[in-house]
């Protein structure tokens, strides 16, 4: 069976791609997911606010209580060299593409336009096959227009495309009040594929302490349907490719996102869940599927159910929902 | 001659590059000043920098300065270019070496940073009292002058030694010089290479000890010849002095620097001629020249060659016209004939001079602890030269009014060229204004033809700090080493500064005055005390403002405003041209940050930026307007010695204060640091006293004992101030009573460990607790009435509160207030524990280190007394004695408790009967108990005042021994594991009742963080800059082993309450006791007003553990050791990650660190696995198999 696609410009053997996840950070994982089938990995994300956090701390810690007392006018013995995570990370890629034969994808997380852009073009030099530009931002800001939260993300995305010359993925949020202008104006300013979709940390409370903690919740396949609907609507209408993230968990999903239009298919929990081996289930129930339904290959099938190849175009619309709560039947207590 | 390269370094620095180049052994202890010096070395080795001959030179820190010395004297024997660096008592534990190695014609060279030896009080600035305690022990003292000559001599030296086979102790004035940064002339390798001469090398490691041709050295001799031998030596006395001369000349060959053994300087016709040795040389030389071009004919001796004293030079070296010498010493011997350089000149010209009459001689005393020493002063010593009968033995530089031996000297002459700027800059130790400075200095010295100079002034204070920087610029080489009294330039940093201190005296007519100010340029004339108003109209001054918090805050720096007021600077003097010193700045800021990220660097050029467009000259007024006038220095209502004496200290003119002033024996009351009120905290905790469950832990853990509890009749809040709260006590004991936590405003350091220690959320808005931080300006006048009307609630008697439950426990007084520590340390919530629980009868010996500065170094002192006038006793004696003068204080007070009772038996009848029995029977473990003994002993004085005998005098004068007196002996880690160690020991084994609290923050805290044997394996540290290979010396464990001593570990993060055990019982224990506490210290590069949960994460993750080991549950059959740790549920990574002196080890060193981090964790195991064993272990005093057998029973 013919598995292959393209994606950000590179042939793939086949549409899963393993997603950006803590567990890139070992390269033994990686060798793993090369061994298992993957045809591409997305490596953790370096993110915007730990470069920042982390060199600003080291400051403060360097000069804290210096130049104060003359018997101590400073605490540390001054470093002569400093890996900071950044460096650490472009090592990764370098060690990453040496150990593996498939794309590495670098991926940087960041919300704001600054010197962390310099990073994507470390990560071009340190070798890295593409990078997955992921821009986490949870706006709070009263006063902020949601045109100005667009404005950012297409800046920073022209940002890096003026610094690299390797593709760049966009990862982003559903959240805009029109996702297909926002795919539009990014695909414009050069974005060579789509992620979609992020999904967002959302804080739990402890009731014991009453304090804010972190509680990451992995993906149900029920989370899949986001994606779904909208790269069935993009398909075609942009350039570039498009990345189906968020709840993909079976052979199944993977086939569904392919039908829509999905380029590439990208997991994590499901990797969490089931452990990396789940890569290669995934693929055999994919081969398995195409053959028996007679598909020569995933080409063939991509896009075939997306919006605009679709017999019924609303049901990626307004009408598709009152449809659905007219049929929802309650369930007898 | 090559060409020249210049480079800007400080006097320890230009020192440590040669030393380290000329050596293959450096041992080092630290020691301020000299303390860079080995950090130097440290560094350059575990960067694998080479020396001389391609190979990295071992650096091995040792124990002390005496193990240092004995490091030295094993590797010269065998054979090894070997070194070390020291100061002040450092260099006295060396002395027994010394003689040995100079005794054994030894080459060697010691680099001193010459400071004060302790006497009346310790002191860690320059004088020679250090060095000139050596000159007896046969080695050669060379003394260098300024940081040039400290650069070439520690050259010169090196090469002399190992021609002379005598060694040398290369010495510069501590602080002066070796902080002193100064541009100066590179020694290029090659003349190193030259002046080292191989053979020579090779001819000394030929001496050292080989089995290859074994030889016998350091015999014991006997009457017979021991003295003959000693004389043995003499020729190379005697070819010595040629010896560093003809080195002098050969190093004047290679680098046009030339230098004399005796150097005279001045008119060659002159008659008066002033002799002197090291950086004051540089001083007399400057004002030389002024006196002689209006017509004076003086001169000046530079004594740089000490020992061997070479009579015949020396008195050469005078021009023949000479008719009064005066001859400066930088010590003071009390006693002697007169100062050591005063009596050999005086020897010398009485042997050695030829020409007509001999001169009048006369000595006096100057600069001792740094004390400033200026053209002002050397005019003084000049003018007294003139006189028909110049006072000798004289002071200069002090008003001695009471044996009347000082100069007078005036204040105002100055002799300061205009060609040279001269800037003063007052700012923080917080907002960076030092680096600043020093960066300023480096870029005009590195980037023009000016020749730059800085000196740093620093507080005695670690928190809140005040700095003055002192920077010179000039066409010439600066030998002004004095402070600048006559300032073109005054930056003041900081508004706080303005009615405290008056920062415009020091400025010149014309001159300029930059201000940082918050308030809005039309405005700030109006925010200036008057006497600010009238100097800048009188001196006609330029006056520059701006808000560099803003432009700091705008470019996301926060609040470091040093490169604001750089490129203030910059713009306004200058210096350079506007643009290129823009440039220049950037260029620095780029080589200073860029390994540190490129947004530090991009804030950093954000802020030049920004800069200028906020920079504005103020159109100054023609009339003063303001009414503002300077705060006093200290609380009014004080004693007159604190109002005037301290309170002068306090404002920064201790200078002017006379020798009658001050108390003749070092001896100063305490509870004084609550009159010096510091307003340091911008913001302050607020107590919330309707959600507060009174437990009590904000109090424990505050630092400065800004929080404090009362629990009282409710009778007493009838004139409250309205805003004052009270609530009932909620504890059951307490029913009927109300409860108070105030806080101190002015004194708080908003360190914020009280807040997050506070265990209470508020139900409605859980960001808040039950105590928070609140602006302190708009309450502070309303909460500093609340504070004096809760001084004023009287305290609970001490017999109401239990002590072992910390809500009870802290409504005791704290008898140690408001020092001068680190904001947030986590030391002095010890000693203040310590306090509450037994100062009212507590004696305290405190090594020297950090607890000896916050608790010791005036003008104030933070140990207190409570009202009726008891609390700790305190001394300080050096730093590698302390547990042998604490048991002093302990043998002492035994004998005296033993006499006085024996007096008490034998005067019975005299005494009543009846009291001498209870007197003698009385039982102290309880605090009634004590108690009622102080309320016996006050009725035996009484009696006794009615008795006439010679033993009713005696035992009046012991009598307050019969209370029960509670012996401290406190200190850090390098004293307890590293100096003092052995002294410990042997204390804790006498098995006398002494109290030992160790506060270890795993490093020397006091001297910069410098590591001992308390560090962690792979913590980052001065002298461990490659991460610490070993693991910590666990202390406790040791000590346990002798089965008597009460033994504790504690963090008080970590457990509250087990601290809490562990005094108590330490205390109460009749016999030898140790506390090894856990103290967080900014050394450890953590986030401060959380560093409560590092102490938590140290303990949950097993790198700390909890135990008590008390020979008491021996005695009663139970195994003595109480593990009150939990397994442990954190890996020490994560906690290892909470600290920058791990982390910086994964970030320069990522693969070593792993390693390191992975055995960290064994370590952990292991130990934990080792005490779960001991403290698991059936235990019976009949022995193990007894035991086994009542537990298989």
């Amino acid at each position: 069976m013919n598995l292959k696609t393209t994606y950000l410009g590179m042939e793939l053997k086949s549409p899963l791609v393993a997603s950006a996840s803590p567990l890139m950070q070992d390269l033994d994982n990686i060798k793993k997911f090369e061994d298992v089938g993957a045809a591409a990995v997305v490596l953790h994300s370096l993110y915007e606010e730990e470069i920042r956090l982390e060199r600003r701390a080291l400051m403060h810690h360097l000069e804290h209580g210096t130049e104060s007392y003359a018997e101590a006018l400073s605490y540390f013995p001054e470093p002569q060299v400093l890996y900071a995570k950044t460096d650490a990370y472009l090592e990764h890629i370098r060690k990453a593409r040496e150990a593996v034969g498939i794309p590495v994808i670098a991926s940087l997380n960041g919300s704001s336009s600054g010197g962390w852009i310099n990073f994507a073009r470390q990560m071009q030099e340190a070798g890295a096959s593409a990078i997955e530009l992921n821009t986490y931002n949870v706006p709070t800001d009263p006063t902020q227009a949601g045109s100005e939260v667009e404005q950012l993300i297409v800046d920073i995305v022209e940002a890096v495309r003026d610094a690299v010359n390797i593709p760049i993925a966009v990862k982003l949020s559903p959240y805009f009040s029109n996702m297909a202008n926002m795919a539009k104006r990014l695909d414009n300013v050069g974005a060579n594929a789509l992620v979609l979709f992020n999904r967002f940390y959302q804080p739990d409370i402890n009731l014991e302490t009453l304090e804010h903690e972190p509680n990451i919740l992995l993906s149900t396949p029920y989370d899949m349907r986001l994606p779904l609907r909208w790269i069935g609507i993009l398909f075609k209408q942009i350039d570039a490719d498009l990345a189906a993230t968020s709840g993909i968990h079976s052979a199944e999903d993977v086939i569904k996102m392919l039908m829509v239009g999905a380029n590439v298919t990208m997991m994590t929990s499901a990797v969490l869940k089931h452990g990396i081996n789940i890569f290669q289930i995934i693929e055999e129930g994919v081969t398995e599927w195409l053959e028996e339904n007679d598909y020569e290959s995933v080409e063939q099938m991509r896009g075939s159910m997306s919006q605009i190849h679709s017999m019924d175009a609303s049901a990626f619309e307004r009408a598709q929902y009152m449809r659905g709560l007219k049929t929802y039947v309650l369930p007898t207590s | 001659m090559k060409n020249v390269i210049f480079a800007t370094l400080d006097g320890n620095e230009a020192v440590a590059r040669v030393a380290y180049q000329v050596n293959e052994v450096i041992a080092i202890y630290p020691i301020t000043p000299s303390s860079q010096m080995g950090e130097w070395a440290d560094e350059w080795a575990s960067h694998g920098k080479t020396n001389l001959w391609g190979t990295i030179p071992h650096v091995v820190e040792m124990q002390s300065e005496g193990g240092a010395a004995g490091a030295v004297h094993g590797s010269l024997q065998r054979g090894a270019l070997t070194t070390t660096f020291t100061a002040s008592q450092g260099l006295l534990l060396m002395i027994p070496n010394m003689y040995k190695i100079a005794g054994e014609l030894t080459s060697a060279v010691f680099h001193v940073a010459a400071r004060s030896v302790a006497a009346q009080a310790l002191s860690i600035f320059g004088d020679h009292s250090d060095v000139m305690a050596t000159r007896a022990t046969g080695w050669g003292l060379l003394a260098s002058a300024s940081v040039q000559e400290a650069h070439d001599f520690a050259l010169i030296a090196t090469a002399a030694s190992l021609k002379a086979r005598v060694p040398i102790v290369h010495f510069f004035d501590g602080f002066r010089t070796s902080h002193e940064i100064s541009k100066i002339a590179l020694i290029p390798d090659d003349v190193i290479r030259a002046m080292i001469d191989d053979e020579l090398v090779q001819a000394h490691r030929g001496r050292g000890l080989s089995p290859e041709h074994p030889v016998l050295r350091g015999t014991a001799q006997n009457p017979d010849v021991f003295f003959q031998a000693r004389e043995t030596v003499n020729p190379f006395y005697e070819r010595m002095p040629e010896i560093i001369q003809s080195t002098m000349d050969q190093f004047a060959e290679l680098t046009g620097r030339q230098y004399q053994v005796y150097e005279y300087y001045g008119a060659p016709d002159a008659e008066r001629v002033i002799v002197a040795m090291a950086s004051g040389c540089e001083a007399i030389h400057e004002t030389v020249d002024a006196l002689n071009e209006v017509g004076e004919k003086v001169g000046v001796v530079k004594v740089r060659m000490y020992r061997p004293f070479d009579m015949a030079r020396f008195v050469a070296a005078f021009p023949e016209s000479t008719r009064a010498i005066a001859v400066l010493d930088r010590t003071k011997e009390p006693g002697s004939a007169g100062e050591p350089l005063y009596v050999d000149t005086i020897t010398a010209i009485f042997e050695e001079w030829t020409s007509h009459a001999m001169p009048i001689v006369v000595g006096g005393r100057y600069g001792l602890s740094s004390k400033e020493f200026t053209p002002a002063m050397i005019k003084a010593v000049f003018d007294n030269l003139s006189e028909d009968k110049p006072k000798n033995h004289f002071t200069v530089g002090i008003n001695d009014d009471v044996t009347h031996t000082s100069l007078n000297f005036d204040p105002d002459y100055s002799i300061e060229p205009k060609s040279v700027v001269r800037a003063l800059f007052y700012g923080l130790g917080s907002d960076g204004t030092v680096g600043a400075n020093k960066n300023s200095i480096k870029i005009i010295g590195e980037n023009t033809d000016n020749y730059a100079q800085g000196y740093f002034v620093y507080d005695s204070k670690k928190s809140g700090s005040m700095t003055v920087s002192h920077l010179r610029f000039g066409s010439k080489p600066i030998r002004s080493n004095y402070q600048i009294d006559k300032a073109n330039f005054i930056a003041c940093h900081q508004t706080v500064f303005l009615d405290k201190y008056d920062i415009l005296r020091d400025v010149v007519q014309g001159g300029t005055f930059l201000l940082n100010s918050t308030a809005p340029v039309e405005r700030v004339w109006d925010t200036l005390p008057q006497r600010y108003q009238e100097q800048i109209i009188n001196k006609n001054l330029n006056f520059y403002v701006i808000d560099a918090y803003r432009v700091a805050r705008e470019s996301g720096m926060r609040s470091r405003i040093n490169t604001v007021m750089q490129t203030c600077f910059f713009a306004i003097s200058g210096i350079l041209p506007r643009e290129e010193a823009i440039a220049e700045i950037k260029k620095a800021i780029e080589k200073s940050y860029g390994k540190k990220g490129d947004d530090i660097v991009e804030m950093n050029l954000k802020v030049v930026d920004n800069c200028l467009e906020h920079l504005h000259q103020v159109d100054v007024p023609n009339e003063v307007t303001s009414t503002i006038k300077f705060l006093p220095p200290i609380a009014e209502h004080a004693s007159d010695f604190v109002c005037d004496v301290l309170g002068a200290m306090v404002a920064r003119q201790g200078d002017s204060l006379p020798v009658s002033a001050l108390p003749i024996d070092g001896t100063y009351p305490t509870g004084t640091t609550q009159y010096e009120k510091r307003n340091l905290a911008q913001e302050i905790p607020v107590w919330d006293s309707d959600i507060c469950i009174q437990c009590g832990k904000c109090a424990f853990v505050c630092p400065h004992a800004v929080i404090r509890i009362k629990a009282y009749e409710p009778e007493h809040t009838e004139n409250a101030p309205d805003s004052f709260k009270s609530v009932p006590a909620r504890d059951r004991d307490w029913q009927g009573l109300n409860y108070s936590i105030q806080v101190s405003p002015e004194d708080c350091t908003a360190c914020g460990l009280c807040v997050d220690i506070c265990p209470v959320k508020n139900k409605s808005q859980s960001n808040l607790k039950a105590i928070n931080m609140m602006p302190q300006e708009p309450i502070r006048e309303q909460e500093s009435e609340n504070w004096d009307f809760f001084l004023d609630i009287p305290e609970l008697p001490r017999n109401m509160i239990k002590v072992s439950s910390i809500r009870q426990q802290q409504i005791q007084q704290p008898l140690f207030e408001f020092s001068g520590a680190c904001a947030g340390c986590g030391e002095t919530p010890y000693l203040k524990l310590l306090t509450q629980l037994f100062g009212d009868r507590t004696i305290i010996a405190n090594a020297t280190g950090c607890s000896s500065i916050y608790g010791g170094n005036l003008p104030t002192t933070p140990w207190s007394h409570n009202a009726d006038g008891y609390g700790p006793a305190w001394s300080n004696s050096l730093f590698e004695d302390n547990a042998e003068f604490g048991l002093g204080m302990r043998v002492a007070l035994d004998k005296q408790i033993e006499y006085a009772r024996e007096l008490v038996a034998s005067l019975a009848s005299d005494i009543g009967e009846q009291l001498a029995n209870e007197i003698r029977d009385a039982d102290q473990t309880q605090e009634t108990g004590i108690h009622e003994q102080r309320e016996r002993v006050n009725t035996l004085k009484e009696r006794l005042n009615g008795l006439k005998s010679p033993q009713a005098k005696q035992l009046l004068s012991l009598a307050d021994s019969l209370v029960k007196k509670s012996m401290w002996i406190v200190g850090g880690d390098g004293w307890a594991y590293d100096i003092g160690y052995g002294g410990l020991d042997h204390v804790l084994a006498s098995g006398r009742n002494v109290n030992v609290l160790v506060m270890d923050t795993e490093v020397y805290s006091n001297t910069g963080g410098q590591a001992s044997k308390a560090t962690p394996r792979s913590a980052i540290a001065k002298f461990a800059a490659g991460g610490k290979p070993g693991g910590k010396k666990d202390l406790g464990m040791m000590m346990m082993t002798y089965g008597n001593i009460y033994v504790a570990q504690v963090a008080m993060g970590g457990k509250d309450e087990q601290t809490l055990r562990a005094f108590l019982e330490a205390e109460a224990y009749d016999g030898p006791s140790i506390i090894i506490a856990y103290s967080h210290c900014i050394a450890h590069g953590i986030h401060m007003p959380t560093a409560l949960q590092n102490q938590k994460a140290a303990v949950d993750s097993g790198q700390w553990l909890l135990y008590r080991y008390n020979p008491d549950l021996a005695d009663d059959g139970k195994n003595p050791l109480i593990l009150d740790s939990r397994p442990p549920k954190l890996p020490v990574i994560e906690y290892l990650r909470m600290e920058n002196r791990f982390r910086m080890l994964e970030m320069s060193n990522p693969d070593v660190a792993k390693q390191r981090f992975a055995e960290a964790q064994e370590d952990v195991d292991k130990r934990r696995s080792f005490y779960e064993y001991l403290a698991n272990r059936p235990f019976s005093m009949n022995g193990t198999e007894e035991a086994l057998e009542e537990v298989q029973d």
